[in-house]
C-alpha cells in the first residue's frame, strides 16, 4: 500500500455550506438513474407509447374509420387524426398503474434498499445527516417522477410524429387550437402528471423507512397503490374516495378544455401536497429516530 | 503464544523482562512510546489502567518496579478520544445489549476492542457513531456528545462497521465518490484527487474502474477502508478490518494501521484475531455479555495471565523430576518435553538475583542432572490467554 497522502483536505473542513445539499442530491439522482432496475422501468415506460401507436396504426392502416368506436383508453380514437393525441393517450394509459408503480419501486427502495445493502450506515457516518439524506432521497424520487413522465411523453411524441399526421388540435370542448399551442398543453399535462405522483412518492418513502428490505417496501407501496385504485372504484366508498391519492389523477384531461376546467386540477394538486406533507413528516419522524442496526 | 527460547547450553537466558528482538520489531513501529511494555511480558508493572481505573487483580500481583515502566500511568492525563459513562442499550423486547459501559480510549492509542460474538461490541460502536440511540448513559467522541454532535464529529471520524457495504453496480471509484458526496464538509473540488489517493493507499488503484460486485471479499474490505480514509481523520473506527483478507492483506492492514497511528490518528479496532490485536494495539478492552470486563494497555492485560516454563528435551521424565525438585509446579510431561508453572519468584529473573530460583540455575541444574536440553524458556502469556481467562474457554455466542 502506498504511503500517498490522502489529504489536501484539511481546508475542506470549512467547505461552503451552499454545497451542503446539492452534492448529496446530485449523487442520489445519478445513483438512482444508473441502476439497471431504473433503466428497465424507464424502458418499459418508453415502450408503452410505441405499442399503442403501432396498434392504432395497424388498426387504421387499411383506411377504415379512425381508431375504433370510442371504447378503450381516453383519446385513443383521435390518435390517427393527430399524432399529438398519442401523448395524451399514453399518459392516460400509464398514469393509473405503470407510472406510479415505477415511482413506488424507486421510492420504496430509497431508504430500505440502502438499509438492506448496508450502505445506509456508511452514508450516515459520512455523515450525510438523516434529515439531509431523507430530503435528498425525496427530491431524487421527485426527479424520477418527472423523468418517468417525460420519458412517456417524449416517446409518445416521437412515435406520434413518425406514424401519424399532425396539425391543429381539437379539444374536448370542441375548440380548435394550433399545433404549437397543443404542444404547450402537452408540456403542461406532463407537468401535472408528474405532480400527480408526488403523493405516491411520499407514501413510498414513508414505507421505505419502516423496513430494512427494499423488496418489501416496493411491494408494500405497489400494493397500497393497487388497493387505493380498487377502493376508488366502489361507489359505496364515495365518502373516502376524495382522500385517495389516485382519485383526481385523470383530471389532467381538463387541461384539454377551453376554457380550462381548473377545479379538479387544483384538488388533485392539493391532495398530492397533503400526502407529501403527511407522509413526508411521518417518514422524517420515523427515520430521524430509527436505530440503524443493519 | 509467543515463545522465547534459547538453545540448550547457549549461555545466559534472556531475562523475561528485557525486550526481545521480536518484541522490538513489533513494538518498534508502535505509535505511542507510553507502552514500551511488550505484549507478553510477565513482569509488566501495571497497577492502573490509563483511565485510572484499577487494573484486574491479576495484573498487579507481580508488579515489579522497573525503570522502563509505563509512562502512560504517570504522564499527565491526555484527552480521551472516546469516553462513555454508563452507556446502556436495551433493545425493544428487553434484551440488554450493552450494560453500563465506561470506556475510555486515550488519544493517540491503537485501541483493541475484544469480546466474544454477541458481547455488545458492534452495538457499542453503532452508539458511538450515532447510528443507535443509547437507552441511557452518555458517549463522547472527540470531546463532543454523540449522537447529538454527529455533524461536527463524524467528518473527523473514519469508520468501517461490520464489514464493507458497497453499491455493486458502481465502480470502486464511484462508490468512494458517492460516500464522499454524502459528507457535507468534503470539498467537491478535491474529491477526485482524494478518492484516487485513498484507492492508492489501500492498493486498489488498478481495480478502481471495476464494478464493485466483481470485487473479492478482500477487495471490498479494502474499498471499505479506503472510504474511511477519504479525509484525514482524527479517529478511525475499524470493526474487523482484516476479515476476509489474505495473510498479505492482513500484513498490509497492520502496516497501514501503524502508519496512521504514527501520524497521530487514534485507531479503535475490534477484532476476533487476538494475535492481531496483540501485534498492533497499545491498549485493549474486553467485553462480554454487554459488560466491560477490563481495559488497559495490552501489556497489562497479557501480564494478567502468567507464562509457563517450557523445556524441550528427549528426557522428559528426568527433566520433570529435576524441575519438581526446584519447585516448579503443575508439570505436564510430553513426549518431547516438559512444561510447568514457575514458582512466582522465578519470574523476576535477574532483576531479582537474590531470589531463591534463577532460571539460569534451573537450566544448569537440568544439565548437571544429565538432562539433554534442546530448548529452554518461558512460553509467554499472550493476550489470548488473558482473554480466555476473562471470558471463559468456550468462545460461545452469548444468548
Amino acid at each position: 500500500m502506498s504511503r500517498a497522502e490522502v489529504a489536501d483536505g484539511r481546508g475542506a473542513r470549512t467547505a461552503p455550506s451552499a454545497l451542503w445539499q446539492l452534492s448529496l442530491f446530485r449523487s442520489e439522482v445519478t445513483t438512482v438513474l444508473r441502476r439497471w432496475r431504473t433503466l428497465a422501468l424507464l424502458g418499459v415506460l418508453a415502450a408503452v407509447p410505441v405499442l399503442v401507436g403501432i396498434a392504432v396504426k395497424m388498426e387504421t392502416g387499411d383506411g377504415g374509420p379512425s381508431g375504433g368506436d370510442g371504447h378503450g383508453p381516453a383519446f385513443i380514437s383521435q390518435i390517427s387524426n393527430n399524432g399529438l393525441f398519442l401523448v395524451f393517450a399514453s399518459l392516460a394509459a400509464t398514469l393509473p398503474f405503470f407510472l406510479p408503480m415505477a415511482v413506488g419501486v424507486v421510492a420504496g427502495d430509497a431508504v430500505a434498499g440502502e438499509a438492506g445493502s448496508g450502505t445506509l450506515r456508511y452514508l450516515l457516518v459520512a455523515p450525510a445527516g438523516r434529515t439531509r439524506l431523507l430530503l435528498a432521497k425525496y427530491a431524487s424520487t421527485l426527479v424520477f417522477c418527472l423523468t418517468a413522465t417525460l420519458v412517456v411523453a417524449v416517446s409518445a411524441l416521437t412515435v406520434g410524429l413518425l406514424l401519424f399526421p399532425v396539425g391543429d388540435v381539437t379539444l374536448i370542448s370542441g375548440t380548435q387550437i394550433s399545433f404549437g399551442e397543443g404542444l404547450l398543453r402537452a408540456v403542461a399535462i406532463a407537468g401535472v402528471v408528474a405532480a400527480s405522483l408526488v403523493g405516491v412518492a411520499a407514501v413510498g418513502l414513508f414505507v421505505s423507512t419502516l423496513t430494512n428490505s427494499g423488496i418489501a417496501a416496493m411491494a408494500t407501496t405497489v400494493g397500497l397503490l393497487i388497493t387505493a385504485q380498487i377502493l376508488d372504484q366502489f361507489p359505496q366508498l364515495h365518502a373516502v374516495q376524495p382522500y385517495l391519492f389516485p382519485h383526481y389523477w385523470l383530471s389532467f384531461a381538463d387541461l384539454l378544455r377551453e376554457p380550462v376546467y381548473w377545479e379538479p386540477l387544483q384538488r388533485n394538486l392539493g391532495l398530492q401536497a397533503l400526502y407529501a406533507a403527511v407522509f413526508g413528516s411521518a417518514a422524517w419522524a420515523r427515520f430521524t429516530t430509527k436505530d440503524i442496526t443493519v | 503464544m509467543e515463545e522465547e527460547r534459547i538453545a540448550s547450553g547457549g549461555g545466559r537466558m534472556k531475562a523475561p523482562g528485557a525486550p526481545s528482538a521480536r518484541q522490538t520489531a513489533v513494538r518498534g513501529s508502535a505509535p505511542e512510546p507510553p507502552t514500551a511494555v511488550g505484549p507478553g511480558e510477565p513482569a509488566a508493572p501495571a497497577a492502573r489502567t490509563a483511565s485510572g481505573a484499577p487494573a484486574p487483580a491479576g495484573a498487579a500481583v507481580h508488579a515489579e518496579p522497573e525503570p522502563s515502566a509505563e509512562p502512560a500511568a504517570t504522564a499527565p492525563a491526555v484527552a480521551a478520544v472516546i469516553e462513555t459513562r454508563g452507556l446502556t442499550k436495551r433493545y425493544r423486547g428487553g434484551q440488554l445489549a450493552v450494560d453500563g459501559l465506561d470506556l475510555t480510549v486515550p488519544r493517540g492509542s491503537v485501541f483493541g476492542f475484544l469480546g466474544p460474538n454477541g458481547s455488545g461490541k458492534t452495538t457499542t460502536i453503532r452508539m458511538l457513531m450515532g447510528l443507535i440511540e443509547p437507552s441511557s448513559g452518555t458517549a463522547h467522541v472527540l470531546g463532543e456528545p454523540m449522537p447529538r454532535a454527529g455533524r461536527r464529529v463524524l467528518p473527523r471520524v473514519g469508520a468501517l462497521i461490520e464489514g464493507p457495504a458497497l453499491y455493486g453496480f458502481l465502480s470502486g471509484r464511484d462508490n468512494l465518490v458517492r460516500y464522499d458526496a454524502a459528507d457535507p464538509t468534503a470539498d467537491p473540488r478535491t474529491r477526485a484527487a482524494r478518492v484516487a489517493a485513498a484507492l492508492d493507499r489501500v492498493g486498489l488503484a488498478a481495480a478502481a474502474g471495476k464494478k464493485a460486485r466483481a470485487y473479492s471479499l478482500g477487495m471490498k474490505q479494502r474499498l471499505g477502508l479506503a472510504a474511511a480514509l477519504l479525509q484525514p481523520r482524527e479517529l478511525l473506527v475499524l470493526d474487523e478490518p482484516t476479515n476476509g483478507l489474505d495473510p498479505q492483506g492482513m500484513r498490509e492492514i497492520r502496516t497501514l494501521v501503524r502508519e496512521l497511528a504514527a501520524d497521530g490518528t487514534t485507531v479503535f479496532l475490534s477484532s476476533h484475531l487476538l494475535d492481531e490485536i496483540e501485534q498492533v494495539c497499545t491498549h485493549a478492552a474486553v467485553m462480554a455479555q454487554g459488560r466491560l470486563l477490563t481495559q488497559g494497555t495490552v501489556g497489562e492485560l497479557a501480564s494478567s495471565a502468567r507464562g509457563r516454563l517450557a523445556v524441550t528435551t528427549p528426557d522428559p521424565t528426568d527433566a520433570a523430576r529435576v524441575l519438581k525438585e526446584h519447585g516448579v509446579t503443575d508439570l505436564v510431561v510430553l513426549e518431547t518435553g516438559v512444561t510447568g508453572e514457575l514458582p512466582h519468584t522465578a519470574l523476576s529473573g535477574p532483576a531479582d538475583p537474590a531470589g531463591p530460583l534463577d532460571l539460569a540455575d534451573l537450566n544448569a541444574a537440568l544439565v548437571r542432572a544429565d538432562v539433554r536440553v534442546r530448548s529452554f524458556g518461558i512460553e509467554r502469556a499472550s493476550l489470548e490467554d488473558a482473554f480466555v481467562a476473562l471470558t471463559g474457554e468456550g468462545f460461545d455466542v452469548a444468548g
